[in-house]
């Protein structure tokens, strides 16, 4: 027989479901997004896959947090959803940077497939 | 003359109304369950740290239109979840002999630096399209596109999809 644990709060049956659901979607989708960041062939084919866990993996897991926690207190939480703003609003810069970086070593370098700087 | 004055005393304690909203609530959000004390302290950040950005001199924001607010995040939240699935798809080995990742330059036509940044998260928040460069002269914009479809027009799908609404929303 399977109990939950003491110090698990007690969770309605739906919210359990819906919980474990997004968790595992949002945990296999950063799965492939993993897989994709070894098996994809160039640095710009790469930059995508990861992507895929700071979005949609991300806001499944965040709204899962937000479900759990707030059985778990008692009242709304809404406090993962800074995780979800702050996430959101940072990647960009990495993801740029990273661009920007591989951009410059890769003319520098003259190799093919790459756009001249002629802006 | 009054509403002059009033006006001027409004902007020097709320030189950047938005971002004190925006710093009231996260700071609410983070030290919550938050009672008066959080709300007092939470308030004193809100009002001081505009005071700082003063010093940097951003530009204001102006934001119109809510309703576009709403639409775009609407058509943001389709995006990511169809672009998700498209990505997982082109992982796991999808049309691996078809597919073709390229660079596509767009030439923008907005130039307000809130929506060039809006546009960055929205483009680099659905996988498969990477912002690369962006020169601000020339106002082209250097993008790495995943999957890279003859019938795609891409500069037509920023523009419609996004560009537009930003550009309403930030005038």
């Amino acid at each position: 027989m399977l109990t939950a644990p003491a110090h698990m709060p007690d969770l309605p049956m739906w919210a359990a479901i819906a919980v474990t659901a997004l968790c595992i979607f949002g945990a296999l989708l950063a799965l492939v997004g993993s897989i994709g960041l070894k098996t994809l062939k160039t640095m710009y084919e790469r930059l995508h896959a990861p992507t895929m866990a700071s979005t949609l993996a991300m806001a499944t897991i965040v709204a899962a947090m937000i479900i759990y926690f707030s059985f778990a207190e008692g009242r709304l939480t809404l406090k993962p959803l800074l995780i979800a703003i702050f996430l959101t609003v940072t990647t960009p810069v990495t993801m740029t940077l990273l661009a920007r970086a591989s951009i410059y070593r890769d003319r520098v370098e003259g190799r093919e497939g790459v756009p001249k700087d002629d802006m | 003359m009054i509403a002059r004055i009033s006006q001027r005393v409004f902007q020097q304690i709320l030189p950047h109304p938005i971002l004190s909203v925006a710093l009231f609530m996260v700071w609410m959000l983070m030290s919550s369950p938050a009672g008066t004390g959080h709300a007092t302290i939470a308030l004193i950040v809100a009002l001081l740290v505009p005071q700082v950005m003063r010093a940097l001199e951003p530009d204001r924001v102006r934001v119109r239109s809510p309703l576009a607010i709403i639409r775009l995040l609407w058509r943001l939240f389709l995006d990511v979840l169809a672009s998700n699935w498209n990505t997982a798809r082109i992982v796991l080995g999808y049309r691996k002999r078809t597919r073709k990742a390229g660079f596509v330059n767009i030439q923008l036509e907005c130039s307000n630096r809130y929506a060039l940044a809006c546009l960055a998260i929205i483009v680099t928040s659905t996988p498969g399209t990477t912002w690369v460069q962006y020169d601000r002269y020339s106002r082209v914009l250097l993008l790495h596109v995943l999957d890279l479809r003859d019938e795609d027009d891409w500069k037509a799908i920023l523009h419609d999809r996004y560009e537009s609404l930003l550009m309403e929303i930030f005038p």
